[in-house]
This record gives C-alpha cells, structure tokens and sequence, in this order.
C-alpha cells in the first residue's frame, strides 16, 4: 500500500452518491439491496454469534453454571435457527450474489428489480415476526421436530409464519437470478464464458426455488397441527411424525448447498486471480456445481437412519450419500490443480479461500462417516455431528463469505482495507475455528452428546479447549469487522482492479455507478485467462 | 370467432372427460378406480398445459422449466413412499 | 448473447420464465400434500374408502367445470387482448372473476354442510387433508381474484393492448395453474379416496 494513501472523499461515489433513507429503503438497484442483506445478514451473525459464546461458557464446566438447562436449551435453538435461516442461507446468495451476479454478467440489474426488493422486505417482515417469538422463545432445536414442537408452549405458531415468509424471499430471489442468469447476459456471454460463480449462484437458486416451498408447506403444516389439530404428524391420530422429518430433510439437506455453493462460487473466482493461472477444469467445476444441486435432491434420507425409518431406505439413502462427495471432490480437485505451478500470492481473499478447501475437506470427508449407515449409528446425534456441519458451514461457507468480502470489499465501497489487519484476523479466525471445533470429533467419537446443557465430568478437559478457542475465534471476528467499517470511513481509494482480476465487475470503476457499466461491455473470452496460457473451454 | 375455436373444443373435451371420470367412479373396478381417475386427470392436465398454456408453441427453455419440476416431486413422492411402505 | 428469441407469445422470455419457475414452486408447495395424501392413502386405506364417500360427488364435479369454464373465459381473454381487444378481455376477465367466486361459493356451501355434519379438520387423517387441500387451493383461487381485480382495473384504463398485454398472460398461466391441481384434487379427494 502506498505511504501516503489518498483517503480524502473523492468526488464521484458511483451508486452510493444518494443518501438518506428512502434512497435505501425504495432502491430498486440490486447492488444497495445486496448492501442492506449484507448488514442484516452479519448483524444475526454476530447476535448468533454471541449466542453461541455463551453457549461454551456454560459447557467450560459439566455441571449447572450461569444458566437454567430450558435456558441452555433455548440459546441453542435459537443459536442454530438463527445462524441458519437469517445468516447463512440467505448470506452469499442474497447479498453477494445480488450484488455480483449483473456486474459478473455485464448488465445493469436483475430481471425484476421490484421483486427484488418486495424480497428484501419480506425477509425483513419474517425477521420481525422471528423475532416477536422471544416473547415465548423456542425450545425445539432448529429442527422444529414433531410431536414435540407441536406440543410445547413456545411459540412454534409464529415461528413457522415467520419462517414462511423468510422461505418466500428465498424462493422469489432465486427465481430472480435463474431469469436474469439465463437472459440477461452481456453480448458475447456464451454459457462457458460466465464466471464460475454464476454456474454455483444458478444451481444454488434451482434449489431454492424448488426446495424451499416444501418446507414452506410442513411449516403450515405444522402450524395447522397446533391451531386446527389435525394430525399429520401426531401417532396418536394416526399420524406419522417420520413424514415430518421427511418433509424438512427433503428441504434442509439441499438446502446445505444452497449454503456451500455460492462458496465455491468465490472460491472458484478468488483461486484462479492469486494463483495467476488459468482455472482448471472450467467445464467439471461448472457441472459439478449442478450435478451436486440434482444429487442433493436423493439423499435427505441420511439424516433419518437412527429415527426409525425403514432399513430398507435407509440402505438406498447411505448409497445415493456417497455419490454427492463425487462431484465435491472434482471441484477440489480442481483448485488444487489450479494451484499447482501457480505464481501464488497470500493476500486476505486467498488466505481465506485456502482455509475453505483445507478445512471443507476435513468436514466433507466426515461427512462420508456419517452418510455410512452402520458408522452414523453410533455417531449420530454426538458431538462428532456437530463438529462435521461446522467444519463444513463455518469452515466451508463463513470462509468462502469471508473469502468474497475481503475480495470484493475494494469494488462494493471504493475502500480498500488494512491488509496487515486482515492477516492477523485471519490467524485468529483459522486457529480459533481448529482449537474450538477439532476437539469436538473426539469429544464425539467418545460418545459424548449434543444439546445438552450438562455432561459426565470426563469430558471437561477438551470443552475448555473448544470453549478457550472460541475466544480467539471471536477475536479474530471482531478485528475483522473492525477492519472493515474503520477502512469504510477511511481506507484508502480503491483502484478499479485491485487483484487484476478478468471478470466484468474489475472493468467498472469502484464503486460502480448505479447503472453498473457505462457502456455494457462485450465479452469475447472466458473470464479466466491469467498467464501465459490461455485454455478457454469450448463451446 | 374461429381464433378461438380451438379454445371451444379443448373446453368441450375437458368437460366430457370430467363426465366419463365421475360415470367411472360408480363402477366398482377396484384398484382400476385410482387408475383411470388419474389417467383421465393427466389427460385433463395435458389439454390445460398444452392448449391453455401454450406450452404447444412454447421454447424448449420454457419447456423445460415446466417439466424439470415434476422429476423433483417424483423425488419427493418415491423417497417418501419407499419408507413408508417398507416402514408399515 | 442471451437465451432472449424472439417471443412467440407475446410475452418476453424473462417474465414466461419468471412465471413458470414460480409454479414450479407452487407444484412443489402442493407436492409435498399430495405427498401426504399418498402415504396415507395406503397406510389407512379403509379410512379413506370410508371417509370420501362422504363428499359430495355432485357439487364437486359442478365446481370442476365451474373451474374448467373459468380457464376457458380467460385463455379466450388472452387471445382477444393480442388483437387488441380490449372490451373483449373486459367480458372475459369478468366473467373469470364471476366464475372464481361461483367456485368459491359451492365450496363454502361444502364446507359448511361440513362442519354442520361435525367433519372438521381434527376429525381424522382424511378430512385433514381435505380441509388442507382445499382450503390452500381456496387461497389460491382468492389471490387469483386479486390479482384479476387489478387486471380489470388496468384494463379500464386501457393499459392493454396488442404490444404489452403481459400481466394478463402471466395471471393466466397462474390461474389455469391453479385449475390444474384442482384437476387432480378432484378425483383425488371426491372419486377415489
Ligand atoms: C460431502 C458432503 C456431505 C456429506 C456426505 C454430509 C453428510 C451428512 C450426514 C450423513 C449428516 C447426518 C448425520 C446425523 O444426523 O447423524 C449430516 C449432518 C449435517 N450436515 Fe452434512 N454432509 C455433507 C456436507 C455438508 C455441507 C456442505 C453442509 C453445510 C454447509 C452440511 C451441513 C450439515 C448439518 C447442518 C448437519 C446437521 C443437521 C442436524 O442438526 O441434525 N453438510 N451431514
Ligand atoms: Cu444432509
């Protein structure tokens, strides 16, 4: 950086000259909608966040401490439905992708830029009404599952409204970006030539769009069982409650890659710049991104061996399982051959992106333990569980996130930030997840189970660890948001091309101006052309 | 009134099977009940689809958006259903 | 270079694919309840055998053409609207709203025999998914009515015409969208239960 950075406001902000609130709250650009999803979607990250701190302050000690065990019970619900529903699911896709998908694309917004906002604020409208919840919180685990949840006093009612309503911004932002993927791109955009992260942000919204109403439908269902008594789900009437397990794996288990997909996306786009080589495998990594979106659909059945259901399914659900890690291990395997031979530099975004593949390795290989039906049998619902959906959210997804905001942060504000910082935020971030998460595999694998608020005192050793760990992860968090918004006000002006990166969005100034591009440009290679050679995919 | 025609007899046939299914449905065929109900309701459904919607002169984009969802509730439906029938 | 050709049906490609990926929600959204009807269907047979023979084979066999006449009225409004015949679109927007509330009315005598004869949702398995199935599809068919109330309001001020008539195609293909899962809910629920 240079020694006397240019901080002094320059003279044209692009699509962020305009200022006040309805300049905001009635902005049809699909770059400030993406900038209001990123706020909202961090600060649950952050309240989760601080849910979860909590959560191992109480587990440094086996026996009662600090809290009541229905309170324990309702900091992990609450812990896991938020860092779910309102940080992770809607983190990249909603704000990352409605930010880059038309600058990635070469074009000047989404096709329906009022849908776009009607989805904004319907996810807004389903936070407040999460939210008012508190007023009986939940205690089911994120879950929700029957007949307990149909049972309780919480307010499970409001919930699946809530939910519902979170649900249908999903569904009408995905359906958003298949249109505006399929006929808003630049002249020249042939299929190969898009950025792999559109490939990951168009198999992402297929499952959106066509996951998420089912899990619509089983919140009104259950909804229906506490007000109407009917009972779909309830034994007692005949009902079934594995339908109900049913219905929310066949959504939430595609919807895990809802949640990984767009962070391959940015890995796929931040390896290729830092490596300064041409992707490789541009046509696996993009199909592999369908094929794991298809895939996800046949194996929901995976989170239901020890419920009860047929051996018979669960048979066929543990086989289809094992095909999911095929095309996650292409896509691996690619960026690691990109890498190879690469002049790489360890800037912020890359350092983040390595930590991705390094750690989603370790949590996709665990999750081949558990998709094995007689080895889930005994780890299934322990610590080990938790450990793998970590490695592969917070490893995987919160690494990729992190990965596109340091990446992207010079082109979304114009500012670049400290990179010095960055790297110490990285450290703690990396080595805290490890020290907090790792001991959790063996604390598992010794039998210890999750969600409860006490346990037999032999296990205390390796929760201090895990709890001691968090603390640095949490530091780490912290110096990386403190980054950020001190480099907001006053990091030095970002060039247009910080990372000499190919895709459209370095070709626009930073920030861009509200119509994205002066001229829409013409794109007549692949995106990916770094070095000497130059292997574009056919057509 | 003859651009419409079409329309008339797409809703002619439409009504005329509703009659044969509900004649069908007091006669005791036993599982063939459920079958021809549902094989005169698709019948129905491809007349709708094809002439109401347009899906006769539509392009294959389109096309496809209409029918990739069927094989995603032929999923849900046979995922479900191999449990429960193993199951009970 | 994009997958935009040129529309054979008047509307652009975006908004024909922006509505048929919104009913591939809308099939999933009733997916999962035919689903349910499925698993109890062969779970609890003679319940079903038993519970169906108490609809109403007469009423709901009127309301299918009722629906049926309705997709009619508004595919015709649709041809009429790309010749640009406003006052024809008009009768025939009416009429669908018309027919919609005729559907509407003949459930709501159903329904109240229904509850009148003490059959409500908690009563068992099979009226749950009865009273679900349709009274989801009832929402449908309301916000259907919506939605046409403001196409009626557009068309007088003549916001249609031969060029841009694409919020009435659109409402169309919803609308006979939701004709089609009453398609199936009808045999499903009234013939072979
Ligand atoms: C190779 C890929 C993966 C495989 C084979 C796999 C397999 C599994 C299996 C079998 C379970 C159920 C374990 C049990 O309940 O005993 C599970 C749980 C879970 N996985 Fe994965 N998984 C993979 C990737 C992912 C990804 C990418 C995510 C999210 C980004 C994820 C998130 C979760 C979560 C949240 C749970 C726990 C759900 C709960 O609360 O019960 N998994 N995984
Ligand atoms: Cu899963």
């Amino acid at each position: 950086m240079a020694d006397h950075p240019n901080t002094s406001l320059p003279e044209d902000r692009g699509y962020l000259s305009e200022h006040g609130f309805r300049s905001w709250a009635l902005t049809m650009d699909h770059k400030r909608i993406g900038v209001m999803y990123i706020w909202t979607t961090l600060g649950f990250f952050v309240v989760a966040g601080i849910l979860a701190l909590l959560l191992r302050l109480k587990l440094l000690v086996p026996g009662p401490a600090l809290f009541s065990d229905h309170t324990y019970n309702v900091l992990f619900t609450m812990h896991g439905a938020m860092m779910i529903f309102l940080f992770i699911i809607p983190a990249i896709p909603s704000a990352l992708g409605n930010f880059f998908i038309p600058l990635l694309i070469g074009c000047r917004d989404v096709a329906f830029p009022r849908l776009n906002l009607f989805s904004y604020w319907i996810f807004v409208a389903g936070i407040a009404v999460t939210v008012g919840t508190l007023a009986a919180p939940m205690d089911t685990g994120w879950t929700f599952y029957t007949p307990y949840s149909a049972q309780t006093s919480a307010a499970v009612t409001a919930l699946s409204f809530g939910l519902f309503l979170i649900g249908m911004s999903s569904i009408l932002t995905g359906l958003n970006f298949i249109v505006t993927i399929h006929t808003m791109r630049a002249p020249g955009m042939g299929w190969y030539r898009m950025p792999l992260f559109i490939w990951a942000m168009y198999a992402t919204s297929v499952i959106q769009v066509l996951s998420t109403p089912v899990i619509g439908i089983t919140f009104l269902l259950l909804a229906a069982e506490r007000v109407f008594g009917i009972g779909f789900f309830d034994p007692a009437k005949g009902g079934d409650p594995l339908l109900f397990q049913h219905f929310f794996w066949f959504y939430s288990h595609p919807v895990v890659y809802v949640m990984i997909l767009p962070a391959m996306g940015i890995v796929s786009e931040v390896v290729p710049v830092f490596a300064r080589k041409p992707i490789f495998g541009y046509k696996a990594i993009a199909y592999s991104a369908l094929a794991i979106a298809l895939i996800g659909f046949l194996v929901w059945g995976h989170h239901m061996f020890v419920s009860g259901m047929s051996t018979v399914a669960g048979v066929i659900f543990s086989f289809l399982t094992f095909f999911v890690a095929v095309p996650t291990g292409m896509k691996i395997f690619n960026w690691i051959a990109t890498l190879y031979k690469g002049s790489i530099t360890f800037e912020s975004p890359m350092l983040y992106a390595l930590s991705f593949i390094f750690l989603f390795i370790i949590g996709g290989l665990t999750g081949l333990f558990l998709g094995a039906l007689a080895t889930d049998v005994h780890v299934h619902d322990t610590y080990f569980l938790v450990a793998h959906f970590h490695y592969t959210m917070m490893g995987g997804t919160v690494m990729g996130l992190f990965a596109g905001l340091h990446y992207w942060f010079p082109k979304m504000t114009g500012r670049m930030f400290n990179e010095t910082w960055a790297k110490s935020a990285w450290w703690l971030v990396v080595s805290g997840f490890n020290v907090t998460f790792f001991p959790m595999f063996i604390l598992g694998m010794q039998g210890m189970p999750r969600r409860y608020a006490e346990y037999p005192a032999k296990y205390q050793a390796l929760n201090v660890v895990a709890t001691v760990g968090s603390w640095f992860l949490a530091l780490g968090v912290i110096i990386m948001f403190a980054n950020f918004i001190k480099s907001l006000r006053n990091g030095p002006l970002a060039p247009d091309n910080p990372w000499r990166g190919l895709t459209l969005e370095w070709q626009t100034t930073s920030p861009p101006p509200e119509e994205n591009f002066h001229e829409i440009p013409t794109v007549t290679d692949w995106p990916y052309g770094y070095g000497s050679r130059n292997e574009a995919p056919r057509e | 009134m003859a651009a419409y025609k079409i329309y008339f007899v797409v809703w002619g046939a439409l009504l005329v099977l509703t009659a044969v299914t509900v004649a069908v449905s007091y006669l005791n065929l036993g599982l063939w009940n459920a079958t021809v109900a549902l094989a005169i309701a698709s019948l129905k459904a491809g007349l709708v689809a094809l002439y109401f919607m347009h899906l006769r002169h539509e392009i294959k984009l389109v096309l496809g958006f209409a029918i990739f969802p069927f094989l995603i509730l032929g999923l849900i439906l046979v995922g479900t259903l191999v449990d429960a029938i193993y199951r009970f | 270079m994009s997958d935009n050709h040129e529309a054979p049906n008047g509307a652009p490609v975006s908004a024909r694919l922006g509505i048929w990926a919104f009913l591939a929600t809308e099939l999933l959204l009733f997916g999962a309840l035919f689903t349910a009807y499925a698993q109890f269907r062969i779970t609890h047979a003679e319940l079903f055998h038993q519970e169906h023979l108490k609809l109403n084979r007469v009423l709901g066999a009127l309301n299918t053409l009722v629906l049926l006449t309705s997709s009619l009225t508004i595919a015709i409004g649709i041809a009429a609207i790309r010749r640009g015949l406003q006052k024809l679109l008009k009768v025939c927007l009416s009429l669908t709203l018309a027919l919609a509330c005729g559907f509407l009315f003949i459930k709501y005598l159903e329904w109240s025999h229904d509850f009148h004869m003490g059959w409500f949702p908690r009563t068992n398995l099979f009226f749950g998914l009865y009273f679900m199935m349709t009274g989801l599809h009832g929402l449908h068919v309301l916000a259907g009515m919506g939605v046409m109330i403001w196409l009626l309001y557009k068309a007088q001020r003549g916001s249609f015409s031969a060029e841009y008539n694409t919020p009435v195609e659109i409402t169309g293909l919803y609308w006979h969208f939701v004709d089609l899962v009453w398609i199936y809910l009808f045999p499903l629920l009234y013939l072979i239960g």
